[in-house]
């Protein structure tokens, strides 16, 4: 059995689906953060002054740069996965002797795919706002691909246990997005008072997108090899669960 | 070689349902078997299971030798199935359906191609290898289903209900294809509710019902043991009641319709004499029910041994 052309195939499949629909799939982005960078940035922002020594509309590029990519690594792997389930061609890879492990990785590194087409796309249109250019490359290259796979692979956890799209779409709408809000892509946690900011602390999103703007801009509220090892600490925990549900077939087998 | 052995197999759903009792099977290879039962029976759950959709209670599969347990993606290379629902991507291509299955089984992309060109020529199915598979007839799904699981070149082609829903035309040429396919060594194993497909194509037979199996056997065998068969004659003039003729049992159906029970082993030339005889003329005759149907109820109209 030759693994390396299962997993191309998977990843091929995943990357032509999210293409072939792109005025679904990038459009939209593209269209919110430019809204974003107007409204927040170049109308409010000029209000709000400046943030952690930068001016707000580039205080915010790495946040809204990440939310993107953890917005649509999930929904990637969610809708796609469960709409495999859906129209029950999950049972051409069941059938054949591809192993839960290249599964996995095929539509993780769909989402992780996916991630970085959307990141691409809200990075350039950043840069018709703001004159933010990334400052370390390595670590918001590390980072990008760790909050992709790990919001990817949630993605999938997701799309096991859904029974309906009413629960494909429960997780984004009310885990998701308060957390990615309030995870200081608009702000820095000093600014919040002493209960909120720890309680921000438990919110692994904020440990992501403040390595994130650490590798754009240079700052970070938390230590980024800290939220390195929350978001790796994290991906463990969610791949072995992954791997668990496969080998149980839940929600996918009888 | 034994292409399939099930061995004790069991399965309990999670609501209790015994969908399993326990059977023992062998399908030897390049055999045609008929696996059949009513609805319920159990067909689906065992294709199910030798397939890996469903996950099994207890017991053996072993495919060619191998154990789908311990040397799982070898037993699993052997076999392609054909699923009674339809089952792939409403939104992808014809071609692009058979070039990622390929994939699925470690096919790389250039073989696959050519692979899936050959099984697509064969179906009919080349001229749309471009449409999005939505657009198909009832009848090109069921022969993309067919070339989607012929395209990494299974050794054991199983097919749960293939024909269902397909005209007579289309499902005939589908036979003629199946049984191209099995001279050209794939062993298949069929699952259907026509059972004239099953009395035409198969050469070994099982039966399943409630769980288990109750008859096993060569097709001929089972058709052999056949006790009598029921014919309807149209006649040329009506009658009032059913004549009595010896060594045959007669009921009348219609003024014009006359039903007759022939044993097994006695010809319908005595028939037509004592007929003749009473000045009866029959205008033509057919078969009550298929051979196999006759059969198939009788078995099931067996009590459960539990």
């Amino acid at each position: 059995m030759n693994y390396r052309v299962a997993f191309l195939t998977i990843l091929r499949k995943e990357i032509y689906r999210f293409m072939r629909i792109w005025p679904q799939t990038l459009l939209p982005v593209a269209v919110t953060t430019s809204l974003y960078f107007l409204i927040f940035g170049r109308m409010m922002g000029e209000r709000i002054g400046r943030m952690g020594g930068f001016n707000y509309i580039d205080f915010i590029v790495p946040g809204v740069v990440l939310m993107a990519v953890i917005n649509n690594s999930y929904s990637n792997v969610v809708s796609s996965f469960y709409s495999t389930k859906f129209q029950h061609y999950i049972e051409e890879l069941l059938v054949a002797p591809v192993p839960d492990w290249i599964i996995l990785a095929g539509y993780v590194c769909g989402g992780v795919a996916r991630g970085l087409a959307v990141g691409c796309v809200v990075t350039v249109i950043s840069m018709l706002f703001s004159d933010v250019r990334i400052q370390h490359w390595p670590v918001a290259l590390g980072v990008f691909v760790l909050t992709a796979t790990l919001f990817s692979l949630a993605g999938f956890i997701n799309a096991m246990f859904a029974n309906s799209f009413d629960d494909i779409s429960i997780v984004p709408n009310f885990v998701l997005t308060p957390l990615v809000y309030l995870g200081g892509v608009f702000f820095t946690v000093d600014m919040l008072p002493g209960v909120w900011r720890g309680v921000s602390l438990a919110n692994p999103i904020l440990y992501m997108i403040n390595a994130f703007r650490y590798g754009f801009l240079g700052i970070s509220d938390i230590p980024v090899l800290q939220a390195m090892a929350v978001a790796s600490g994290f991906i463990v925990v969610l791949a072995g669960a992954s791997l668990l549900l496969l080998r149980k077939g839940v929600g996918i087998k009888n | 070689m034994k292409a399939l052995s099930l061995n004790q197999l069991r399965k309990t759903y999670n609501n209790g349902l015994v969908a399993l009792k326990g059977i023992d099977l062998d399908v030897e290879e390049g055999d045609f078997f008929a696996l059949l039962g009513p609805n319920g029976a159990g067909k689906s759950t065992t294709i199910g299971i030798v397939s890996s959709l469903v996950t099994k209670t207890s017991g053996t599969v072993r495919i060619f030798g191998h154990d789908l347990d311990k040397g799982r993606e070898a037993a699993k290379q052997c076999i392609g199935l054909v699923p009674q629902e339809i089952n792939f991507n409403q939104f992808e291509t014809v071609l692009n359906i058979l070039v990622n299955q390929a994939g699925y089984y470690g096919v790389p992309r250039r073989r696959a191609l050519e692979s899936s060109e050959e099984c697509l020529r064969q179906l009919d199915l080349w001229d749309r290898r471009d449409g999005v598979s939505r657009r198909l007839s009832g009848g090109m799904k069921r022969r993309l289903m067919i070339a989607r699981a012929l395209v990494h070149k299974p050794r054991l082609l199983i097919l749960d209900e293939p024909t269902a829903g397909v005209d007579i035309e289309i499902r005939r040429s589908m036979w003629e294809f199946l049984r191209k396919i099995n001279r050209e060594g794939t062993t298949i194993i069929l699952t259907t509710h026509y059972l004239e497909e099953a009395e035409s194509l198969c050469r070994n037979i099982a039966i399943i019902n409630h769980g288990e199996i109750v008859e096993n056997t060569r097709m001929a065998s089972l058709l052999a043991s056949l006790h009598s068969e029921s014919f309807i004659l149209d006649l040329a003039q009506p009658l009032e009641t059913a004549p009595e003729l010896e060594g045959y049992s007669l009921r009348l159906e219609g003024a014009r319709t006359l039903e007759v029970d022939v044993p097994q082993g006695v010809g319908l030339n005595r028939l037509f004499e004592q007929l003749g005889a009473q000045g009866i003329s029959v205008r033509s005759l057919r078969n009550k029910a298929n051979r196999l149907e006759q059969m198939f109820v009788d078995l099931l109209d067996r009590p459960s041994p539990n």
